[in-house]
């Protein structure tokens, strides 16, 4: 089938199954050699660990290197389970578990964990031989998500009525333009592939650490019990990827979650101000992202009001991590309508930074987007989430200051991102992005990412994914500033050639915001459809924001009226 | 040839081995991995086992001298050394493996060492047939004489 064969990449496609890349772990030294043995036979190619740890690392070393992960569920060093939530959520491989307890329970957990087999000890090689079939169904599936992923592009480019879609740069299909960025560098995600069915390649969604940022992120702009993955789907807003393909991972993340929650603590102050250190814990992340809507009204009501305060961002951090760019980039503003002016020179300043904050109400709202994603350290890391939003909470009224100070968790990774932004910020953005871009040095946006916290190197990955997703606001009040925000965040982001989902920040900050009154702004940017955002072609042009102010005012991110209709109506 | 004779004795020697169930279908599982790649595989394997295995009854020796009992950790070890022994289809042993962990759960501690008593002689029963076995084998030489590998 073209499909089996372009669905390998390695170079065995034509006589498939032959060739399969397997990789076993098992303590016992004996079933290891065993397995070998018989793996060997069935033409495969066989790879033996004798620790989990060790498997870990040869999977994240050789993303691609192995179509199927066989192993044993009893293991010194890792629990089976946990290796297989593991290698669910960074890798997407198909894994078999193994033992020598056949007890349901135990089948039961393996199977919910997402094992798509479970044998048992002593192993037949005739059950060996048709491992295959896991790896083949799976890439069925990936090619009939791609196939429904290409119709919700369609909807989304109908949705977002903005240009780029029409020029289909979303489709993925045509990389022309930054071609989204899917296959940048770290590109795992095969976009572009997915799009064609029947030329796909490899037709598996890789949750890279971007995407499954995104995808953090996403969640907790929904709110954990209120997650759904249509609506992280929604939020996420990256092409190709289906409904099936977020559900699947959703379950994987779910019980990612649960187990951390047991082993670590998990403070609940997160929101709060606690710099806790989430990196072991996913909930850290959970929690930031819930802060919109479980932040204590007052951290909200005192930063929202807006138009001159800087708390307002400090709100916006708290909610989530996405916020916390976005608030950093709101207070930024300067209240005054003419932000756009403003943005110049505040760009250079903490000062301006404020102005920002200020001008939340006006542009800057757009603005804390876009330098959300760019210029911070836009770095969350899921684990340190906790941690900047309680560094922006504890600022309710120093804008810039606050903002200035938030000790991101990780400037390592905003530097990235930091750099590129922070040279264009456009008027508004500017100010936004310099403002952040000083302060966030410091800002170690680190990973949102819970799961980064475990590897760093995902957390590095990660940034990208959960500012811009964070930045992409799409509810309406913020939308201008989101919009703003996110495109900043996006080309940030896409600075590391990530997509960057706007979407899904947007939506905390923007409940901040409304809270304050007449944002007008927010309307104006509502328009925009935040998928643009994604636009890898937008995403690569990571001085997009910079250079663009004209741009930015006008072309996709708001129209020119409404801004300074914002900015009129936002500082009242 | 002597070899007749020879392989004749071997035969009868590896049926007993089922017979008397010492060893069940798993070991022919590896007698049909074993191939011209890796010819003594599963003498290779036994080996391997024993080694490993080894290690895991003297840890079961250790935990049984520390009063009280640790079940759940001699439950732990029993079961790795079970998933072992399953490995080249030590029939007897893997039955005196789950009699074990049996015993652990219902936190018997008499049931646990006598059990294990009749583990260790069931375990260096097999390891001296096997011994023999393979002795014999390589006696008797290769199975196909008539396309014999310059």
């Amino acid at each position: 089938m073209v499909l089996l064969e372009s669905g390998f990449s390695s170079p065995r496609n034509d006589v498939f199954p032959a060739g399969l890349r397997v990789l076993v772990v098992d303590d016992d030294p004996t079933w290891l050699k065993i397995l070998e043995k018989m793996l060997k036979k069935c033409s495969y190619e066989v790879t033996t660990c004798g620790l989990a740890r060790d498997a870990l690392n040869l999977l994240r070393e050789k993303k691609d290197g192995y179509d199927i992960v066989i192993s044993d569920v009893n293991m010194p060093d890792m629990d089976g389970f946990k290796l297989l939530e593991h290698v669910g959520l960074e890798m997407d491989l198909p894994v078999i578990m193994m033992s020598v307890d056949g007890e349901t329970s135990r089948v039961m957990k393996g199977v919910q964990h997402g094992a798509c087999d479970y044998l048992l000890k002593p192993i037949r090689m005739k059950e060996l031989r048709n491992i295959w079939q896991h790896v083949f169904r799976k890439k069925i599936h990936e090619v009939r998500d791609i196939e429904s992923l290409e119709g919700i592009e369609s909807i989304q480019m109908t949705r977002s009525g903005c240009d780029l879609f029409d020029d289909g740069h979303f489709l993925g299909g045509d990389d022309t333009t930054s071609g989204r960025k899917r296959k940048d560098a770290d590109n795992k995600h095969e976009d572009r592939d997915l799009s064609d069915p029947s030329s796909t390649k490899k037709a598996r969604v890789i949750w890279t650490v971007d995407l499954h940022q995104k995808f953090v992120k996403a969640v907790n702009q929904i709110g954990f019990d209120k997650v759904g993955p249509k609506k992280i789907l929604d939020l996420m807003n990256i092409p190709r990827l289906t409904r099936e393909n977020v559900a699947s991972h959703l379950q994987k993340y779910r019980l990612y979650l649960s187990r951390l929650q047991k082993e670590s603590d998990i403070k609940n102050s997160f929101i709060g101000m606690k710099h806790s250190d989430p990196p072991n814990n996913s909930t850290a992340s959970f929690g930031l992202h819930k802060p919109s809507n479980t932040m204590p009204d007052d951290v909200l009501n005192g930063t929202y009001s807006f138009p001159m305060n800087n708390s307002l961002v400090q709100t916006v951090d708290v909610k989530g991590q996405g916020d916390r760019h976005g608030i950093a980039s709101v207070p930024v503003a300067e209240p005054k309508g003419a932000l756009s002016k403003d943005i110049p020179d505040s760009h250079k300043t903490k000062s301006s930074q404020m102005s920002f904050d200020h001008s939340l109400g006006s542009a800057a709202s757009g603005v804390s987007f876009a330098s959300f994603g760019s210029t911070t350290p836009a770095r969350y890391s899921w684990t340190e989430i906790p941690e900047i939003q309680s560094k922006v909470e504890y600022e309710p009224v120093q804008p810039e200051n606050g903002f200035n100070q938030l000790p991101l968790p990780e400037p390592s990774m905003i530097e990235k991102e930091v750099n590129r932004s922070r040279t264009e910020v456009k008027p508004l953005f500017d100010e936004y992005r310099s403002n952040l871009v000083g302060h966030s040095s410091p800002a170690d946006l680190v990973d949102l990412f819970p799961v980064q916290s475990k590897n760093q190197t995902l957390k590095n990955q990660v940034f990208d994914p959960i500012f811009a997703t964070k930045s992409s606001i799409k509810t309406k009040d913020i939308s201008q500033n989101c919009l703003a925000d996110s495109e900043f965040a996006q080309r940030n982001l896409n600075a590391t050639g990530r997509e960057v989902t706007l979407a899904s920040l947007p939506e905390d900050l923007q409940i901040f915001w409304l809270q304050g009154d007449g944002y007008p702004m927010n309307i104006a940017l509502q328009n925009f459809d935040f998928p643009e955002y994604n636009d890898p072609a937008l995403i690569d042009e990571t001085p997009f924001y910079s250079y663009d102010a004209p741009r930015l005012d006008h072309e996709h991110f708001f129209d020119p009226t409404e801004y300074y209709a914002i900015d009129q109506g936002l500082f009242v | 040839m002597e070899r007749n004779p020879m392989r004749r004795q071997l035969q009868t020697l590896r049926k007993s081995l089922f017979d008397q169930g010492y060893l069940d279908d798993q070991f022919v599982q590896l007698e049909e991995l074993q191939d011209d790649a890796n010819p003594n595989f599963v003498e290779e394997v036994v080996t391997l086992y024993y080694r490993d295995s080894g290690r895991i009854i003297l840890n079961i020796e250790q935990a049984l001298e520390r009063k009280p009992f640790d079940f759940n950790k001699l439950d732990a070890y029993m079961h790795q050394f079970k998933g072992s022994s399953s490995s080249i289809g030590a029939k007897k042993v893997k039955a005196e493996s789950t009699l074990f962990r049996e015993y652990c759960r219902s936190r018997n501690g008499e049931g646990c060492m006598r059990t294990f008593q009749q583990l260790k002689k069931e375990y260096a029963t097999l390891r001296r047939k096997l011994e023999a076995y393979f002795q014999l084998a390589r006696q008797a030489g290769p199975v196909e004489t008539a396309c014999r590998p310059k």
